[in-house]
């Protein structure tokens, strides 16, 4: 099989030196604003106020996308179940899919009445957040 | 200057000052001309992280198809490196320019493909049954799928950073939650050939197995097995794929072969299959329409299409409402439960579309995996 596949950097050194450099300047401009406020002038406080906030958003982003980890797959277990009937006697037995299983099979015989059992369904149990779709 | 300046963006007059102002014009600066190759970035950074995704999922293919032929076949070589070319095969639609006669050159194309791919699953499974056989064919054409789609995402993630062309990335990048859906429904698929479990694509085929149970069956076309039922008064010729390995059949060829030896005296013919649900419609909802309901890549629906005009037989179709992930993965009970409720609305059709002592076509579509007869 071909393979060449994108080796891919999760954090590199620009987007760590630009983020500190947002980081360091959003401090800087909230201690800006402190004094401005300190000195009487409001005006000046609420735009350095406006900046530092708006540098903690963007540095906190750029961080967050940076720190995202390397995907994983997760396969969630999936329950299958069997279900046997017995015709005659209308015995019902649900039971794990097993492989080999399918349906219309003709399986073991039914503990009642002794007559061959059959496979009428084989599903999958949906996660209520699957089924809602 | 300086202080009218300054005045002009309220803050004071320090170098700290200074230095902060100038960083934020910087800033603006950086946005203005280089604003959509950061926006390029980030939409790369985006299928970066989905391109991995695609890549586990490709992987996870092709570790559970190698397995599956192992345990199954018993093979005395390891099929990695067969699988791993299986996983490269194309085939090549014949061309279009002229279009006369196409879908028997498909066909031909799609009949190569089939017999080629079976002969190298028998050959990486010897031990393998027909039945298996069809069930790994199934295996390895889902990781063929998800190999598929990890090298088109690939090749647009890897287009987009050599141009850094936005409008290059951004065909990805939109398409992505689609794909990526698509994706996962061929990794639930892998589970359900694995194990030879019936996929929500064999409503259809489930429709007919229970009609033709008790009855006399006898193979009709390449791989399509028929029962003649008697029903509502009637004589309904049952058709579906012969299970309960996984494969679709013929169905094309069984229905114009009933047709034609009956002499054009068919008074319908009801077509049952699993159709594509809309967003907000339940699964396992059953609909009624007309025309030939076969899915697939269309050469089964022209051939039953020139038939039935030919013989002016009326086409009835009885649908099965999933998704793409209910139709390639196991089968869902909502799907197991409508098969019983397409039944009656077959039985319907045909106490009010024909009458007593006709004869009907009733043929389940679908891949007939986990279903038998």
């Amino acid at each position: 099989m071909s393979e060449e596949t994108p080796t891919v950097a999760r954090t590199n050194s620009f987007m760590v030196a630009i983020i500190f450099i947002a980081f360091a300047l959003s401090f800087f401009a909230l201690y800006q604003a402190m004094v401005a406020y300190v000195n009487q002038n409001p005006e000046s406080g609420n735009s350095l106020l406006i900046m530092s906030l708006t540098g903690f958003a963007l540095s906190t982003y750029f961080m967050l996308q940076a720190q995202r980890g390397a995907p994983k797959l997760i396969l969630k277990p999936q329950r299958v179940a069997t279900t046997i009937l017995c015709e005659k006697c209308g015995f019902k037995n649900v039971r794990e899919f097993q492989r080999g299983d399918y349906i219309l099979k003709e399986t073991e015989n039914c503990p009642k009445c002794d007559e061959r059992m059959l496979i009428t369904s084989i599903h999958r149990e949906v996660e209520k957040s699957e089924s809602e779709d | 200057m300086l202080a009218q300046v300054s005045q002009l963006f309220g803050q004071d007059n320090s170098i700290l000052g200074w230095i902060l102002q100038l960083s934020w014009l910087l800033l603006f600066v950086v946005f203005m001309f280089y604003g959509q190759r950061i926006q390029t970035w980030n939409m790369l950074r985006e299928v970066e992280g989905s391109l991995v995704r695609f890549k586990l999922m490709r992987d996870e293919g092709r570790k559970v198809a190698i397995s599956t032929i192992k345990e199954v076949g018993k093979p005395q070589a390891d099929p990695t490196a067969e699988v791993d070319r299986f996983l490269e095969y194309v085939a090549l639609p014949p061309a279009e320019m002229d279009p006369a006669g196409i879908y028997w050159k498909l066909e031909h194309v799609l009949d190569v493909w089939d017999a080629r791919v079976k002969d190298e699953v028998r050959h990486m499974a010897p031990e393998a049954s027909e039945a298996e056989v069809n069930n790994l064919e199934n295996l390895l054409g889902a990781a063929l799928a998800l190999n598929v789609y990890y090298k088109f995402v690939r090749h647009f993630y890897t287009l987009g950073k050599k141009t850094m062309s936005l409008y290059v990335i951004m065909q990805v990048q939109m398409a992505l939650p689609l794909l990526m859906r698509e994706a996962k429904a061929h990794l639930s698929a892998l589970r359900a050939s694995t194990e030879g479990q019936p996929i929500g694509d064999g409503a259809g085929a489930l429709v007919a197995a229970k009609l033709m149970r008790e009855y006399e069956k006898t193979r009709i076309a390449k791989d399509v097995v028929m029962a003649k039922v008697p029903l509502e008064g009637r004589t309904a010729f049952v058709l579906k794929a012969e299970g309960p390995g996984g494969n679709a059949g013929k169905p094309g060829d069984a229905i114009k072969r009933i047709i034609e030896e009956n002499g054009g005296n068919i008074a319908s013919a009801i077509i049952v299959d699993a159709g594509q649900k809309w967003e907000g419609e339940k699964v396992g909802e059953v609909i009624e329409g007309v025309g030939v309901a076969i899915g697939g890549i269309g050469i089964d629906r022209f051939k039953v299409d020139e038939t039935v005009l030919k013989h002016r037989v009326p086409v009835h179709a009885v649908v099965i409402k999933e998704d793409l992930g209910d139709a390639i993965s196991t089968m869902r009970k909502e799907i197991v439960d409508a098969a019983d409720v397409a039944i009656d609305r077959i039985k319907r059709l045909i106490r009010e579309g024909t009458r007593e002592g006709d004869s009907v076509i009733i043929a389940g579509i679908g891949n007939t995996m986990g279903i038998g007869q």
